[in-house]
């Protein structure tokens, strides 16, 4: 019986946790999926119906602004934190003393609550009394930056504050990717008198191949779950233009009543990052296995 | 990989053009660190402003008299909708959510990871990546029955209902952290162990966790800023009472009525911000080995 038991310990250990994931967060899936297929409002109702919440869900003008958004966002944040994070991984490559400083400098805002960071953001760039308003103080008196009240701006502002947030974390991967490319290389290329520029575009970054992946992950991951920024910045708005599928889902869900909305809406979400993070987890763990 | 190293000066000429190109780099690395710096530096000068001055001056101006009275409003008498209590009870509320949570789903992924590395069993590989896979799901897709769920188990709208989900979703990160440290320990160490009679939790206590320090640390760092700076969780399963400071910080900045007071917003946007960025300031090594364990890998 004891060994039996000491045999078994380590199941059981495992269990609650297991049987917790599968029900909250598969069980859950199954659940949402479910209700998408139905006709329900405000309760939810169990007769599959087909797919009709997907297709009101793909005719609501709506929901087309925030996918579109989702697009937008999604590129220039993605694109735009890469680009600001290498490059400044890379300047800070070059032996500088004040690098620590510098470094926490850049990666501080990762530790806010993008509530606050949509919080800040949003009174510096309050057209009223914000930047703009400040600009026009030192003389240009038709300085405009309304972007955050400007419906065809406002998802841009929002790119601004989510760039502002997440690109120090970028910069902190790819400088340890930096480091960790190997030194031999780097003095045999040096000894044949290769430029610095070269050394970086033709050794340094084409190595670093697998941390750009896991950026652009990482990256497009929080875009999708991008909600708490907007939320904050512009609470969806001017009207619904920065409407992003995260807060769609949310109005559906707890101010407009609309369940099977939501849920449609929360399963297209779902197969966005899936057709993103299936592929890439899949080989990482393949890769651990071979 | 230095500018020193990568080009080695051979000559005076070469010599000039290095010094103008590392004024070049440190003008760069300058004004990225205003770029980053200017909120912070906006949001502290301006919770010190009085409204006069904000309206009179300018965004990015020293306050010509540092007065405290936003950070008392917002501390204690701000309103959150129909309350006026300022943050206060919104942030205890965030503390009494967190503590629990970090440390309920940080010993459960230490018991899990211990299981997954050490004791494998056919079928673990599996469950590990079924629970890997939980951490990648936009939170959305639970949202509804969710709800329900914590209705049907009396805890909707309660500090325990957010607790338990903290939890709940907490766990595939944590047992992620535990799992990939102590997969780095040989397994020889439980075989011995196991010839001197020690069993599965003998083991556990006297052996991996006196090891597990650094990543205890890591896991918690990570658990707390997450719990934390939530906020989807925070509004969509907490009522006026039992908000965390995050939803609490956004019903204020957000609120359409009376005079919009900018200090107050920038003091409770700080104050809300005052936790996690200490744990920045003080364990900022591990913050970051938080996240690029939790982000990048399985």
């Amino acid at each position: 019986m004891s060994q039996w038991l000491e045999r078994h310990i380590p199941k059981m250990v495992l269990a609650p946790s297991f049987a917790a994931v599968l029900v909250f967060v598969y069980g859950f899936i199954i659940w949402t999926a479910w209700v998408s297929l139905t006709r329900s409002r405000l309760l939810p109702k169990y007769e599959i119906e087909g797919f009709i919440q997907y297709e009101r869900l793909f005719a609501a003008p709506r929901w087309d602004t925030a996918m579109s958004n989702l697009f937008v966002f999604g590129t220039l944040f993605i694109v735009i934190s890469m680009v600001l994070g290498l490059m400044l991984a890379i300047l800070l490559d070059q032996k500088i003393r004040t690098e620590g400083v510098l470094r926490t400098i850049y990666l501080y805002p990762m530790a806010l609550s993008l509530i606050v960071t949509g919080t800040a953001w949003k009174w510096i760039m309050n057209p009223g009394l914000g930047l703009e308003a400040m600009v026009r103080g030192w003389g240009f008196e038709n300085f405009t930056f309304d972007w955050v009240i400007n419906p065809d701006k406002a998802i841009y502002a929002v790119v601004i504050a989510g760039v502002w947030q997440a690109s120090g974390f970028v910069m902190a991967l790819f400088l340890a990717g930096l480091r960790g490319v190997d030194g031999e290389i780097i003095k045999a290329a040096q000894v044949d008198g290769i430029p610095a520029w070269r050394i970086y575009t033709a050794i340094i970054i084409p190595s670093m191949a697998p941390i750009f992946l896991s950026a652009f992950i990482v990256l497009a991951h929080l875009a999708i779950k991008s909600f708490d920024l907007v939320i904050a910045l512009t609470g969806g708005g001017p009207g619904y233009a920065t409407d992003l599928p995260a807060t769609y889902m949310y109005t559906m869900a707890f101010s407009r009543g609309d369940i099977g909305q939501a849920a449609s809406s929360a399963m297209v979400m779902m197969a966005v990052v899936f057709a993103i993070i299936v592929p890439y987890l899949y080989s990482e763990l393949r890769a651990k296995h071979d | 990989m230095t500018d020193a190293t990568l080009a080695p000066a051979r000559a005076p000429a070469q010599n000039w053009s290095r010094i103008a190109l590392r004024w070049l780099l440190f003008t760069l690395l300058g004004l990225f660190a205003l770029f980053y710096l200017m909120p912070l530096f906006v949001m502290i000068t301006t919770s010190l402003k009085s409204l006069e001055e904000i309206r009179t001056g300018s965004l990015i101006a020293f306050p010509r008299e540092v007065t405290f009275d936003a950070w008392r409003t917002a501390w204690s008498e701000a309103c959150t909708g129909i309350q006026c209590e300022g943050l206060r009870p919104f942030f205890w509320n965030s503390v009494v959510i967190a503590v629990p949570a970090v440390a309920i789903s940080t010993m459960l992924g230490a018991a899990n990871g211990y299981v997954i590395a050490q004791w494998r069993f056919r079928g673990a590989n599996l469950i590990f990546s079924l629970m890997l896979f939980g951490c990648f799901i936009p939170f959305q897709v639970v949202l509804l029955p969710m709800a329900r769920m914590l209705g049907l188990m009396g805890l909707a709208g309660s500090i325990p209902g957010l607790i338990f989900v903290h939890v709940i979703y907490g766990i595939g990160f944590t047992t992620l952290f535990f799992r990939n440290f102590y997969v780095t320990i040989p397994q020889d160490l439980v075989k011995a162990a196991k010839v001197d009679g020690a069993g599965f939790f003998r083991i556990f206590w006297s052996i991996f966790l006196p090891l597990s320090l650094p990543i205890i640390v890591v896991t918690v760092i990570w658990q707390f800023t997450q719990i934390w700076n939530d906020f989807l969780f925070g509004v969509s399963f907490s009522q006026a009472g039992t908000q965390p400071v995050t939803v609490a910080l956004n019903n204020i900045v957000n609120s359409t009525t009376g005079v919009k007071e900018y200090n107050v917003d920038m003091a409770a946007a700080i104050i809300a911000a005052l936790p996690t960025l200490l744990v920045y300031a003080v364990a900022g090594k591990y913050f970051i080995r938080g996240l690029t364990a939790g982000s990048v890998k399985g």
